[in-house]
């Protein structure tokens, strides 16, 4: 349990000043996700364009894991193909279910590699995933609203 | 920097200490456990695990319906444990003692089988600083039968706001449930005045004691309330039991919660009539060996003598306020003097995240409990989201309460909060 492995600078630089932290407009569809156990809270706002993350917004409140976590996961997708950030999630989430068997891999999950040591404190998983589940159920949902819109188009 | 401070209790805390194996453990990096979250879960003495041992290994079978002599030795444990939980608290006849799973069971069932009288026009009131499981559940109820849910607010240094308490109490009040002492807070609740109150215009008073039957000498006949829930294993008892006590008369007339084996006198197909309180309320295989080790925990408890505990508690609160003092940036949620306070403390400290706090305290052996404790309404009433808190029982050191200011020095140290 060695704490400088949990808390790493970069982890806490994010936390510090979080990126894309600020609730932006326009957007496609805004999330609420919590933590029941521990009360942590996201908003998040996705802005699709076609199937790729035009841009990713968020306001929390949470400890410096859901916090900084939550900075990383939107430098990691903004900007990308869904299909790349749902890929770079696996990615993520092997990682912190791994127990700190898994060697994370720097080319895909960039800053997110500073959570390995997470993995190791079973009970803090959960925060670092709050970002990402709230951005997965966003972006399913802006692609169902898409793509509903794309049938009324067809239909019409 | 605490040893200025002066520390007394009635306890033994050695001797005590010794009936907890696991209060010897050393954790991660050879820190010894520091255990400060026992409004969470107390930890169990040898005696209450070797009841429950010698319960399994010799006199296990089912209760009441099992007619051989295993059978018999089964249900008179089961039953010898209502016995002495009806002594524990002062319960004038063993049969207003309720088996259930936990405290929230036991609310769910006052919630339910009070809540079928309930009508549009009706009012529950109960209080901002209520564990989710004395909110949700009469929540519940008034969805169910169009009652009206109003509550007490909670006044700047945590105690309950009772301005407004003859708006809050009139005829139209059909139930008041409060908790004893807040989980959250450490408040504790001035129960009897609240409950001539609401006894007043006609009101049944439920009473969450869970973080009360630990701490203090409880006596349900002198009290005022009418139904009472509390839970085994914040009572160094073990988990998977609880108990609602109720006036014998008013158990009596609420209908059936959880329906099953035991709990009927005969069913038909057309229909079924119902057992006496306090079988009516216990459905199904009951939690057998739990009212056994039950029994062993009130036992233990009252051989110690909850006096001695109360002022153990006491002396431990005052001392852990006073200790918190001395951190920076340190603000304690509610009462910050140890007049009427639990055995629990929340705070926030400035700069670092509750669940921070704990993960780091953590490292160091420390044991306490970040979020918003199940109260997070009361959290909201202070502008948080969660805190952190340090909760003490009857063998909590002065020792463990400086590793806990020790603890939080470092915490601030380690996330350059200055």
């Amino acid at each position: 349990m060695q704490l400088d492995n949990l808390y790493q600078e970069i982890i806490l630089d994010h936390y510090r000043s979080p990126h894309h932290s600020g609730l932006a407009d326009p957007y496609d569809v805004e999330v609420h996700h919590v933590n029941p156990s521990c009360g942590d809270e996201v908003t998040l706002r996705v802005e699709l364009d076609g199937d790729t993350v035009k841009g990713v917004t968020h306001s929390s409140v949470g400890c410096s894991i859901s916090q900084a976590a939550t900075s990383v996961m939107s430098d990691l997708v903004i900007g990308k193909p869904v299909s790349e950030g749902m890929a770079t999630y696996e990615k993520f989430l092997e990682l912190m279910q791994g127990r700190g068997n898994v060697e994370p891999d720097e080319e895909v999950l960039e800053d997110g590699v500073a959570f390995a040591g997470v993995a190791q404190f079973p009970a803090r998983v959960k925060c670092a995933l709050l970002g990402w589940s709230a951005w997965r159920d966003a972006t399913a949902q802006a692609l169902a609203t898409q793509g509903a819109a794309n049938e009324g188009v067809k239909n019409a | 920097m605490t040893d200025a401070r002066t520390f007394s209790s009635p306890l033994d805390l050695q001797s005590v200490r010794a009936d907890f194996p696991i209060l010897s453990r050393e954790l991660a990096g050879g820190f010894p456990l520091v255990y400060l979250d026992s409004a969470n879960s107390s930890q169990k003495p040898r005696q209450v695990v070797q009841a429950i041992e010698d319960h399994y290994l010799k006199h296990n079978a089912n209760v009441a319906r099992a007619m051989h002599q295993l059978g018999a030795e089964a249900t008179a444990a089961y039953e010898g444990g209502r016995d002495k939980v009806a002594a524990f608290i002062g319960a004038p006849s063993r049969d207003e003692i309720v088996f259930t799973k936990n405290a929230s069971e036991a609310l769910n069932l006052a919630a339910h089988t009070l809540g079928a009288s309930l009508k549009p026009g009706d009012v529950v009131v109960v209080s901002e600083m209520e564990h989710h499981s004395n909110i949700v559940p009469w929540q519940l109820a008034c969805e169910r039968t169009g009652a009206t849910l109003k509550w007490f607010g909670v006044t700047e240094d945590g105690r309950l706001d009772l301005s407004n308490i003859d708006e809050l109490l009139t005829e139209q009040t059909k139930v008041v449930a409060l908790t004893w002492v807040s989980n959250a807070l450490g408040t504790i609740n001035p129960i009897s005045d609240i409950a001539a109150k609401a006894h007043a215009v006609g009101a049944t008073v439920v009473v969450d004691a869970s973080q009360a039957v630990p701490q203090f000498p409880v006596d349900v006949s002198t009290l005022g309330a009418d139904l009472l829930a509390f839970t085994g294993h914040k009572v160094v008892g073990p988990t998977g039991i609880g108990v609602l006590w109720g006036r014998y008369d008013l158990l009596a007339s609420l209908p059936p919660f959880l329906g099953g084996g035991e709990m009927i006198e005969i069913v038909r197909m057309t229909g079924s009539t119902y057992a006496a309180p306090p079988a009516r309320f216990e459905a199904g295989t009951p939690p057998i060996a739990q009212a056994v080790g039950l029994g062993a925990a009130v036992d233990y408890l009252s051989g110690i003598g909850m006096d001695k505990i109360a002022a153990h508690e006491h002396a431990i609160v005052e001392y852990a306020l006073e200790g918190l003092k001395t951190v920076p940036g340190l603000k304690v949620l509610g009462p910050t003097d140890a007049a009427d306070h639990g055995g629990a403390i929340s705070f926030a400290l400035d700069g670092v995240h509750p669940h921070d706090v704990s993960t780091v305290l953590d490292t160091r052996g420390i044991a306490v409990r970040a979020g918003h404790h199940c109260a997070r309404p009361v959290h909201e009433r202070f502008g948080m989201q969660s805190s952190t808190r340090a909760s003490f029982y009857l063998y909590t050191t002065p020792e463990e309460i400086e590793a806990l200011v020790d603890g939080l020095e470092f915490v601030r140290k380690y996330f350059k909060v200055d």
